[in-house]
């Protein structure tokens, strides 16, 4: 019989709140954490604000050895302590040590969608340019492999089901949720740490940059730079950080007798092949479509059954787009569209990380009653008019909110969308 | 530098590694960097560019095969300096 998957357990490092409590207070009140970089402008980057969560070195001696943290670049702290974090929130205590027990049940789906950037960048082109391959040492390979943060959430946590790391772009983080959502209704796992983690490193941002992608027209107000659905959105800010959600069978849950927040109703992955108007960097609005289709049919509930959604909402072009396919695939019209908001205006777009922070998000307004604002769009993008009175610019709180639909999406027009529904006992 | 002033800057640079607590209260030129101190083998080579940086020697690939005990590394870099 398939197994019915809930959230037990949620771990967020975020530009705007390290941890759940300040996470929660700063969706609650449309803080941003996007900042003015000062080494941007010295390397001339056309956009020279960026998300970055802060304080977290001064956090990770609490979570890691000393070896450990050597061996440990940003995108591997975030994820760890978001990971940790999940697996306590989640009723499990942390392995003592010289317990040589393993949890067979459990494994982590932790993706990335670039990683390992700023050793790359700081470490190993350096050193191997100039003839010092030798002074790399041993810590090189776990920094820069893809799974180098599932790898090291494993031994922190003795996981012993399926550790792996999945990698889709932008889609990275939601698609690691999925990912586990399916391993765990097969009855292959009972539990799995899901999320996603990107380090802070201008080496990822570069790119973007370069592709004129990324916000220039605010970077002497960093906190007003993320504008998702706005007239005046000129791109995104680029973020980091990591979110994650410890995933359980509901009768593993019942059993433990541990806190359920939310369930995940159903769930969609799919490619717009390139086709229609998609491209390596551009959707093809009937794959987003179909992807949210697939999810509504998977969770068995009617469109109209959604309270809110969590866009993908960069700040690009695409947003006004994005708008549609959700009207189209809900069956709404802008009088009746449910609430929708943009978590990336308040934290930027943590690129691999993104949907599993904007997932965390998620759970925290099912949890506590309300909907995050989508800041920075006084000025409502003119395609888009119609729909203002569905986009919050200050917390809409909500306490019969109970049904949230989430996408992400991601170059290679790779699509990602869940559907979460508060628990109540 | 004193031979017991190498071994205290020995000791400070495989710290960070050890995994057993107990052995290292107890440690002396015989103790065994993996087998006693629980240091994980991999991490050998970190502990080598360490000696390397903080006593301005080169340690041939050879020479850090041969270290196995706490002692080894004492007296390699005793050599090597002198």
């Amino acid at each position: 019989m398939s197994q019915r998957v809930v959230v037990t357990g949620l771990g967020v490092v975020a530009p705007n709140g390290v941890g759940l409590d300040q996470y929660t207070k700063a969706l609650r009140g449309g803080i941003s954490g996007v900042r003015h970089y000062p080494q941007l402008e010295e390397l001339k980057f056309g956009c020279t604000v960026g998300g970055i969560p802060q304080g977290v070195d001064d956090i990770a001696d609490r979570y890691f050895e000393e070896d450990e943290l050597l061996a440990m670049n940003s995108s591997h702290r975030y994820g760890c302590i978001a990971a940790v974090d999940a697996w306590t929130d989640a009723g499990f205590e942390l392995p003592t040590p010289g317990d040589e027990s393993v949890d067979w049940d459990s494994g982590a789906i932790l993706g990335t969608g670039i990683g390992g950037m700023d050793t790359a960048g700081e470490k190993l082109v350096p050193l191997v340019d100039t003839g010092k391959v030798r002074r790399l040492g041993s810590t090189i390979v776990e920094q820069v492999m893809g799974s180098g943060v599932s790898a090291r959430v494993a031994g922190l946590l003795s996981l012993g089901n399926q550790v792996t790391a999945n990698s889709s772009a932008c889609s990275t983080g939601l698609e690691a949720i999925i990912e586990g959502y399916h391993r765990i209704i097969a009855g292959r796992a009972k539990r799995m740490l899901c999320g996603g983690t990107e380090g802070s490193s201008h080496y990822s941002w570069a790119g973007f940059d370069s592709m004129r992608v990324l916000c220039r027209s605010h970077n002497d107000e960093p906190e007003r730079a993320s504008r998702p659905l706005s007239a005046s959105a000129g791109g995104f800010v680029p973020g980091s950080g990591a979110g994650i959600l410890h995933l359980e069978s509901l009768e593993s849950a019942q059993e433990r007798g541990v806190r359920i927040y939310a369930e995940i109703l159903g769930a969609g992955i799919n490619c717009g092949g390139h086709r229609s108007g998609g491209s390596m960097t551009a959707p093809n609005p009937e794959g987003v479509e179909r992807c949210i289709l697939q999810a509504i049919d998977d969770a068995s509930i009617d469109p109209h059954e959604v309270d809110a959604i969590n866009g993908h909402l960069t700040a690009t072009g695409a947003d006004s787009q994005e708008v549609f396919s959700w009207a189209k695939a809900l069956k709404r019209t802008p009088k009746t569209f449910p609430l929708i908001s943009s978590t990336k205006s308040m934290i930027g777009h943590g690129l691999g990380a993104a949907g599993a922070l904007e997932s965390v998000a998620c759970i925290l307004m099912l949890e506590n009653g309300f909907v995050h604002p989508s800041i920075n769009c006084e000025d409502i993008h003119p395609n888009i008019e119609e729909y203002v009175g569905s986009i919050p610019q200050a917390v809409h709180e909500m306490t019969n909110l109970n049904t949230i639909i989430k996408a992400g999406f991601g170059f290679g027009d790779v699509n990602s969308c869940a559907i979460f529904r508060k628990w109540v006992d | 530098m004193t031979r017991e002033e190498i071994f205290k800057k020995v000791i400070e640079i495989v710290r960070p590694y050890v995994k057993s607590q107990e052995a290292l209260d107890s440690v002396n030129d015989d103790t065994n960097i993996l087998e006693d101190l629980k240091v994980n083998s991999a991490r050998l080579v970190d502990i080598i560019l360490n000696f390397e940086d903080e006593f301005d020697i080169e340690v041939e690939d050879e020479d850090a095969d041969a270290v196995n005990t706490v002692g080894d590394a004492v007296n390699l870099i005793q050599q090597k300096i002198t």
